[in-house]
């Protein structure tokens, strides 16, 4: 007992909040096509990159920031930020691990991030990112063995150019919404998987990443492609240091799914949600974006939300395959002043499509919390099928918790079904709890678990632990 | 269209004798709504239904001066109803029948004056700028109606491409029961109609209120109503919306006092091109209340159905009851359901839930009925009746629920 009630002391308060004083080169402040012109001279990128950016930063200019979202935040001043950010010693990128800034590795062992041995023995290849820049991608010798390329995106534009021209920009084009348009023009690094034809990949692969610098928006671009019939499973953590000031995360994440293949992905998402007055945090706008481009692909989208001041995301599918699947688990926490306004879009364009959506939400503090979705059938999918369940649970009467889906049906095959349920917990199942000799916070963390299972078991093992954790550490002090 | 409605609202003002105040408010509400014009599809409420493109579909020009002064003689009025009526003509009132009621518990204003306050929805501004006369009915305490009381929109055949508003308000005192049944009459002319409704209930008062929207039009509608119930005071709502060629139904409902009751029920059920769209908003803004949706829609021919509903629950509105479920049935492949329910809640230790369903007739159903000897149409008819039986059924009035029955063709 004494021992879980300190490690709860420990995580408390937000555990990854340090800061790692490490220098850096940065770009000089400030949005303008110079300094899209410095992000791709530093990377060394090739001439049809930066023609990317440029056009993607023309269309930029033309946008307007939208506003119909339902947490609203203070202007960003996007002259105001640095878009560029890197340890000084990647420089010149160390060829190996041990050639790493070792106030680097202790970082990421404060994170928890298995970079060596660790590694192996979970046997999870990690690459991660820091700031703008990913540092390390481990277990690689294994996988090129099996012809699959996981790297870090700068890497993969100077070595598979051929790969990243064909694919890049094809799900979230340049053309697209405000946010994902400046993640187009300024992205700096992320990861980019390959897993070629028929290849199970035998490894979770997943990337860290981490804003250390302040006045920093981290803008990382992630690219999957899975070719036909083969298989990937990846996982994505976040953390950011405790700051005053708010930090804009705007990722652009697109997965691509030819035939017979499935991607599964699957995020914890655990950036600094800001102090007990709202004070600081994240905004995480992130759009992310599956197409199941091939017959019988599958895309399942998992996440758990505990973090970020603003949470505001939709990881989508475009059903475009005939027979393909799309799937949707979510648990998102939001917890004193955080917000959230999250939740998934289904396109169905293809035959015999199927999507399903389980969608958790817990609001506690002041909260506020909103799932927002689509589903949409269009007339020429035939045969296809929805099911959606959002269910939400409140704890406290000053936080919200909002349901908004939209649906629409142009197809008489196609059945659709939404369901949702809002309450808080009840005190018949607290009392319940409480009698055999659990306390109040053991109860409250039970009943919150039983409540987000369907969404838990989707994690693989690793993950599906910590983040039971997070759950518990979330909510704490939430209820009493 | 924009010069015609200015010309047509000037001509009103200098023809009609209001006093400067009201003036001065129709001049406001004018000015707002030509500044936004008719809603489209970049506002949210108008997302499914854009008003302003059917608008411009099926009006060259929308006339807004009623000059047409027909004497209403005959009204071909449902007549298996004994009932009191209030009959409109081409928007104006003409009639007022309270036969079978004691006259002394009924208040009627003809001539009332706007309040100040300048709505934000452009159609309710168009509404207040058009307006010829403002009818306000109120029900004195105690007094419980004999009959229903039938609301009845007469448009003549001499009418075209005209814009109607009008407005009714109606205020039910306390310990008051009363039945009310909108209808309006065939027509097969093209015009644009904009009523609004604004009813408060009193204390433990009840209202049922049943819009029938039953015969065959090619008008465009738009009905607005704003409903405010006090305490331990009971809605009956039930709509029937299949004669229009395009009808928004816009219901606004607060319970603004404890142990408040709402029970809403609709059917859209379409043919051809038709569009209709029931858009419901509930307020639970104190304790204890309650409040129940149920909409089902039958889709045939190349018709679209829209449900947007929202309950919404304040912080203080404690021990709500929140339910709302929205079925659909799509039976040919060019027709088009979409549906927003929604979920807005700030308070605890509440139950709120809602479902929406959309798709296909069973196909094993069917085939349990042709094995028993029907013919498919007749399975299918069966099945469709028997789906929208259920709404027809929450009806608490006979003589109402036994005609819905009668005009739907619906008999179980």
């Amino acid at each position: 007992m004494d021992s879980r009630q300190k490690e709860i002391e420990n995580l408390k308060d937000y555990k990854y909040g340090f800061s790692t004083d490490i220098e850096n080169i940065r770009a000089p402040k400030g949005l303008s096509e110079e300094v899209i012109k410095f992000i791709s001279k530093i990377k060394k990128e090739p001439e049809w990159m930066l023609n990317f950016r440029l056009k993607a930063f023309e269309r930029f200019k033309l946008l307007k920031e939208p506003n119909w979202q339902k947490p609203k935040y203070p202007k960003i001043d996007y002259q105001d930020l640095y878009y560029y950010s890197a340890p000084k010693s990647m420089k010149d990128k160390p060829k190996s691990l041990d050639e790493l800034d070792p106030k680097l590795l202790e970082t990421y062992k404060k994170l928890g991030i298995p970079l060596q041995e660790q590694a192996r023995l979970n046997g999870i290849a990690v690459d991660a990112v820091f700031d703008s820049v990913s540092v390390a991608t481990t277990f690689k010798e294994e996988l090129t063995k099996q012809g699959i390329i996981f790297c870090s995106m700068s890497e993969a534009i100077q070595k598979h150019p051929e790969l990243v021209k064909k694919y890049l920009g094809t799900v979230i084009p340049t053309t697209d919404h405000f946010f994902a348009t400046l993640n187009s023009a300024v992205f700096t690094d992320g990861s980019f998987v390959y897993i070629p034809e028929g290849v199970k990949c035998p490894m979770e692969l997943s990337t860290y990443f981490r804003i250390n610098a302040s006045e920093t928006g981290q803008f990382e671009r992630t690219l999957i492609i899975a070719d036909k019939g083969s298989y990937v499973s990846y996982l994505e953590g976040c953390t950011a240091p405790m700051r005053d000031e708010n930090q804009l995360h705007a990722a652009n994440v697109e997965l691509i799914a030819l035939d017979d293949a499935e991607i599964k992905y699957s995020t914890v998402q655990n950036w600094y949600p800001g102090d007990k007055d709202g004070k600081g945090g994240i905004y995480n706008f992130v759009t992310k974006r599956g197409l199941c481009k091939g017959k019988n692909s599958k895309i399942s989208w998992t996440q758990v939300e505990t973090g970020s001041a603003i949470t505001w995301k939709y990881p989508s599918c475009i059903l475009k395959g005939d027979n393909s699947v799309g799937e949707f688990y979510s648990i998102a926490i939001t917890n004193n002043h955080q917000k959230a306004d999250t939740g998934t879009k289904m396109i169905h364009l293809g035959k015999n499509t199927k999507s399903k959506i389980i969608s958790k939400g817990i609001s506690a503090g002041q909260s506020d919390m909103m799932y927002r979705g689509l589903v949409d059938i269009s007339s020429k999918a035939d045969n296809s099928r929805n099911f959606t369940q959002c269910d939400s649970l409140l704890m406290g009467n000053k936080c919200g918790a909002h349901t908004i889906p939209y649906i629409k049906n142009k197809n008489l095959k196609s059945n659709i079904e939404h369901e949702a349920t809002t309450s808080k917990i009840s005190d018949e199942q607290l009392y319940y709890c409480n009698q055999r000799g659990l306390n109040q916070e053991e109860a409250v963390s039970l009943i919150v678990n039983g409540f987000c299972k369907e969404v838990l078991q989707q994690l693989p093992m690793e993950f599906a632990v910590e983040a039971q954790k997070l759950v518990g550490i979330s909510l704490e002090g939430s209820v009493g | 269209m924009e010069n015609q409605i200015k010309s047509n609202f000037e001509k009103i003002i200098s023809k009609l004798n209001f006093s400067n105040l009201q003036k001065e408010i129709k001049v406001k509400n004018i000015n707002n709504f030509l500044k936004k014009g008719f809603p489209n599809k970049r506002l949210e409420d108008w997302k499914f239904s854009d008003l302003k493109q059917i608008i411009s579909n099926n009006f060259e020009d929308l006339n807004f001066l009623n000059e047409i002064n027909t004497e209403l003689k005959k009204v071909e009025i449902i007549e298996e109803l004994e009932a009191n009526k209030l009959i409109f003509v081409n928007g104006v009132l003409s009639n007022v029948d309270f036969k079978y009621e004691n006259l002394e518990k009924i208040e009627i204003e003809k001539n009332a004056d706007l309040n100040e306050e300048i709505n934000q929805n452009a159609l309710l501004n168009l509404n207040s700028a058009f307006i010829s006369n403002y009818l306000k009915v109120t029900i004195k305490t105690g007094y419980q109606f004999k009959k229903p009381l039938v609301l009845y929109n007469y448009l003549t055949e001499e009418l075209n491409s005209s814009g109607i508003n009008t407005r009714l308000d109606l205020d039910i005192e306390n310990d008051v029961a009363l039945d009310i049944v909108n209808v309006s009459n065939k027509s097969s002319n093209k015009n644009f109609l904009n009523f609004r409704q604004k009813i408060n209930i009193g204390q433990n008062s009840i209202l049922k209120n049943y819009s029938l929207d039953i015969n065959q039009t090619d008008s465009i509608k738009y009905m607005h109503k704003e409903i405010n119930l006090s305490k331990n005071s009971h809605l009956e709502y039930f709509i029937l919306s299949a004669g229009s060629k395009f009808l928004k139904h816009d219901i606004n409902c607060s319970l603004n006092s404890e142990y408040g009751s709402i029970s809403l029920n609709g059917i859209i059920n379409l043919k051809n091109d038709q569009h209709h769209e029931i858009k419901t908003v509930i307020n639970h803004n104190e304790e204890n209340c309650k409040s129940y949706q149920l909409i089902k829609s039958v889709l045939s021919d190349d018709s679209k159905g829209v449900y947007q509903g929202k309950i919404f629950v304040d912080p203080k509105a404690q021990k709500t009851d929140g339910y709302q479920l929205s079925r659909a049935l799509l039976l040919n492949e060019n027709v088009e359901f979409n549906a927003k329910p929604e979920l807005e809640i700030y308070a605890d230790d509440v139950k709120c839930s809602h479902g929406s369903t959309s798709g296909n007739i069973d196909e094993n159903s069917i085939f349990y009925l042709m094995s028993r000897g029907l013919s498919y149409s007749d399975s299918k008819k069966l099945l469709t009746n028997g789906f929208l039986n259920e709404v027809i059924e929450k009806i608490t009035n006979e003589n109402i629920k036994s005609f819905v029955k009668k005009i739907t063709g619906i008999e179980v």
